[in-house]
């Protein structure tokens, strides 16, 4: 009751808060400009897990939550941050936000955080991280540069949700851990998991038909 | 004034403190529901080296009906007033063998508590890039392994971290500790694909993942070794039982 009394008394900020460019900023990587289909940035941690649907989606949410709000801090900073140094307070702050999303994780979701293990630390040196931060957070406002990092972060989280789904469906028969394929699963579809998809060099060819699909759909071509 | 070094030392040392305070007081709120998970995970571990777990089993349940617990030293003398829970094996293993102490887990039947079905020891030892562990359980004639759980810190995926997977430890069920009296142990071969099911003290190795296997074989036979005189004397027991 007071929740829809709250929501209808809301009033709409003077100046847009999604306006057109700023949905740009959101719709853009998450196709045309994918951070990995397109800019081929973060494949290491693409190939690594996705294995399962579930840590898939563990690691695009810890991703998008640290690129979204590292990129607010340091546009926050931008014009505090001296030039000289400004790649190791970048890395400062990013380190940070990992740390603690890595602490979440072991306090709540455990098995995650354990199937996950290295990863999360690794989202430090996630290339798409520090790229926005350098592309985009130290050059513009703090509300542009938080769109462009959960932006970012989803474009990353969808290529790595299809890429698992595939693998955890042809490789183990399953989708979110619930059997679809095999004896005894909900269709009964006789199934034997392919071992291929289970390996990262599985992830390496769905993420290269997924590129292809979708440079087809977008007529890219090479710049020579 | 931005680009002087006074500013970017005070700027880098405010940016470490922030930083630094942020992330204690996340890791000191959050410590007891750690811990919590990792006291789980240990009883989950101890029970799924000797049955199958479903994601819906209630552990604490489990445990508390099925395991019983308690602390010996090296001489096999029950040290009392000790929970095995609350020994960390990891620190045990920096002492020399013969003052650790040894959590001992006994799994008893479901209907008689008084009946032991299997022995659980914890195992430690370091394999490829670091700490390795895990638990061996013993059917009741302590000599046959009913399961082996194993974990590591930073094996390779792939080579030595699929010690932590069941297609390997499911290569130790039914392998036996004793030849005639004494302990040799069950040891992994260099190589794979090879078939050791009539050797009873062999096990096949992992491709591409042998010096972890020599921490496997190496942490099994030190453990089995700091366990030795316990479980020779309730060997002992046992067989003047029978008779």
């Amino acid at each position: 009751m007071s929740a829809q009394t709250e929501t209808a008394v809301k009033v709409q900020p003077a100046e847009p808060l999604f306006s057109k460019k700023n949905r740009k900023l959101l719709v853009d990587p998450l196709d045309s400009n994918n951070p990995i289909t397109v800019q081929v940035l973060g494949i290491c941690s693409a190939l690594a897990v996705t294995v399962q649907m579930k840590p898939a989606l563990v690691m695009a949410l810890g991703v998008t939550f640290v690129a979204s709000f590292s990129s607010l801090f340091i546009s926050l900073l931008r014009n505090t941050i001296p030039v000289r140094v400004r790649i190791i307070v970048q890395l400062a702050v990013v380190a940070s936000w990992v740390v603690i999303v890595d602490q979440f994780l072991k306090a709540y979701v455990y098995d995650v955080s354990k199937q996950l293990s290295v990863f999360v630390g690794l989202i430090i040196t996630n290339c798409i991280i520090m790229g926005r931060l350098e592309a985009f957070a130290l050059g513009n406002k703090p509300w542009p540069s938080f769109l462009d990092g959960v932006g970012n972060g989803l474009g990353y989280g969808l290529i790595l949700i299809l890429v698992s789904f595939f693998r955890e469906l042809l490789g183990s028969g399953s989708v979110f851990g619930i059997k679809i394929l095999g004896t005894d699963s909900l269709t009964g579809l006789p199934y034997q998991g392919n071992g291929l998809m289970m390996l990262p060099a599985g992830a390496c060819i769905v993420i290269g038909l997924l590129i292809w699909a979708q440079r087809a759909r977008n007529g890219y071509y090479e710049d020579h | 004034m931005q680009q002087s070094n006074f500013y970017i030392i005070t700027y880098t040392a405010a940016l470490t403190v922030i930083c630094g305070l942020l992330l204690s007081v996340t890791a000191t709120g959050l410590k007891s529901k750690q811990q919590e998970n990792i006291a789980l995970e240990q009883k989950k571990n101890i029970l799924a080296s000797v049955m199958k777990l479903r994601n819906t089993d209630d552990v604490r349940a489990i445990y508390e009906k099925r395991v019983k617990s308690y602390v010996i030293d090296f001489e096999g003398e029950v040290k009392q007033g000790m929970k095995a829970e609350e020994v960390s094996v990891a620190n045990e293993y920096k002492k020399p063998k013969v003052e650790r102490l040894y959590p001992v887990y006994e799994i008893v039947a479901e209907n008689n508590p008084n009946k032991t079905e299997y022995y659980v020891f914890p195992v430690y030892g370091f394999g490829l890039w670091d700490n390795i562990w895990g638990f061996v359980a013993l059917e009741n004639d302590l000599n046959t392994i009913k399961g082996v759980k194993f974990d590591h810190k930073g094996e390779t995926p792939g080579l030595g971290a699929r010690i932590a997977t069941e297609e390997i430890q499911a290569r130790y069920v039914g392998k036996k500790i004793f030849e005639g009296d004494s302990i040799v142990s069950v040891v992994m071969q260099k190589g794979e694909g090879q078939d050791y099911s009539n050797n009873p003290h062999q096990v096949d190795g992992m491709s591409g993942a042998t010096i972890t296997g020599k921490g496997l074989n190496a942490m099994l036979a030190e453990y089995l070794s700091g366990y030795q005189n316990f479980i020779k004397s309730k060997r002992g027991n046992k067989m003047s039982f029978n008779q």
